[in-house]
């Protein structure tokens, strides 16, 4: 029996991608290896950890536990779309920036996109629905207050972007 | 960790999907949402050579609300049940029952059947079809169609009575008639963690808060969900107290074969069962007094 390649069309933070896969490439190494894009980190490999979490037609997905070939048609957004333009931050990341969410920074992009998820659905969320909503989400880092604080922060009334890289200036963190 | 090659087949129709299922037998898979499947491959616990992508058949994911009954398709998204407020009037143990499985991503792309097909011991939606005596509808291409009542089809861990070249495509949920209590509750060692312990009733209730109709079970304990049938018709007539809870569900237990495991033992288990069992008893029997008001 052949395990014939099978050609795929994703459209991956809106730019339709087709390329031809084996069928048992998880859609996470499909982002990782075939478009290089690798924001998206590859954690557990088995639906534990969060780290590859991706939007998946607007919803929050594991990209680890699922194939390529199941994603064909659809349209995925990874940690390097949520920013309005290249260069630029989202409200939710600088406010990251902003409390310290992040140490290590290996599960933050899988943070990102189910807090992104979040306040998609719902724009002013209670602490408990926080915290729901990075349930599926491990951090050995933070104790995840940071991570509440900064939801919290961006769904705050009026908060605006502030970091000057944030705002599109290049200016790099030193 | 990365799955063995198969070859992917995109269904096109359920006649389809049991044709490849004819031809392939254990070799072929069917695949829904993959939420349990994907990592069991990566894992290699499953190397199907043949994957039969079922998931985007709008055939399997129908869900239709009827008074006595709600017939539900095989996929249909387990993320989707907890947005359907027809379905929570309908199936309320089910829409409590979805709150506690998985994560939100995980129940995105997770399917109601596909649960029930992988048959974890402890995973919520087997437990809430065993305690309601669900019917599964399974369909092969030899055999047409056939049902099992749910509290006969999980015969051990992930192990059930769906024949290789069957594939399951309905869920037909039981409606009690009139207003029903439901309560389900689980230990774990996070939140959509698999459970240590977990169980789930259902109760009747006339307007003294005498116990009319009973279903209740346990998960996570035996090798398959657990349902009482008959312990839960001694409850019909009576008032439940705390004592009656208790007492009901240490009987309980004592029917059930634990087994052990890094995060509980035989004993502890059953412990946990006991408590889990008596707090949702207790929990729908009181809900009596604060109804009809919907618990969000």
């Amino acid at each position: 029996m052949s395990f014939s390649p099978v050609n795929v069309e994703i459209k991956v933070n809106g730019v339709i991608q087709p390329r031809t896969v084996e069928p048992r490439t998880t859609l996470v190494d499909f982002l990782r290896d075939h478009l290089g894009l690798t924001g998206t980190h590859v954690g557990c490999e088995h639906g534990i950890c969060g780290a590859c979490s991706v939007l998946l037609d607007g919803e929050p997905v594991r990209s680890c536990c699922m194939f390529a070939v199941q994603a064909d048609g659809m349209s995925v957004t990874t940690v390097e779309g949520l920013a309005p333009q290249r260069g630029c931050l989202s409200k939710m990341q600088d406010a990251f920036c902003e409390t310290h969410a992040l140490q290590c920074g290996y599960c933050t992009p899988g943070m990102l996109i189910a807090c992104h998820a979040l306040v998609e659905r719902t724009p002013q969320p209670t602490e408990a629905q926080i915290r729901d909503a990075i349930g599926g989400n491990l951090c050995r880092c933070t104790g995840y207050q940071q991570i509440v604080d900064a939801v919290k922060l961006a769904t705050s009334p009026g908060y605006e972007v502030k970091s000057a890289q944030a705002k599109g200036s290049g200016v790099a963190h030193g | 960790m990365k799955a063995a090659p198969f070859e992917y087949i995109r269904a096109e129709s359920l006649e389809h999907v049991l044709e490849r299922l004819s031809q392939h037998g254990m070799d072929a898979k069917a695949i829904a949402g993959g939420q349990s499947l994907v990592p069991m491959m990566a894992m290699r616990l499953a190397r199907p050579t043949v994957l039969l992508d079922i998931y985007r058949l709008p055939e399997l994911r129908q869900v239709n609300i009827e008074p006595d009954r709600v017939r539900m398709g095989a996929t249909t998204r387990q993320r989707a049940i907890e947005y359907e407020i027809d379905l929570h009037k309908a199936l309320p143990l089910v829409r409590d029952a979805v709150r506690w499985v998985g994560h939100i991503q995980t129940r995105n792309r997770g399917t109601v059947g596909g649960s029930l097909v992988h048959a974890d011991p402890s995973a919520e939606l087997p437990l809430a079809a065993t305690v309601l005596n669900a019917t599964l509808r399974l369909r092969s291409q030899a055999d047409g169609e056939r049902q099992i009542p749910a509290q006969e089809f999980f015969l051990g861990p992930m192990f059930t009575a769906t024949a290789e070249t069957e594939c399951l495509v309905e869920i037909e949920w039981p409606v009690w008639q009139g207003a029903v209590a439901t309560a389900f509750e689980e230990t774990a060692m996070r939140h959509g963690d698999f459970a240590m312990a977990s169980a789930a009733c259902q109760l009747q209730l006339d307007e003294d808060g005498i116990c009319r109709r009973a279903a209740f079970g346990v998960g996570g304990v035996d090798g398959t969900p657990r349902a009482f049938p008959e312990l839960a018709r001694q409850l019909v007539g009576q008032r439940i107290d705390e004592s009656v809870a208790r007492e009901i569900a240490q009987i309980a237990l004592q029917q059930t074969e634990p087994g052990s495991d890094l995060h509980a033992d035989a004993d502890y288990r059953r412990h946990l069962g006991v408590v889990m069992l008596t707090r949702v008893l207790l929990k729908a029997a009181q809900s009596h007094h604060s109804a009809p008001a919907l618990q969000h």
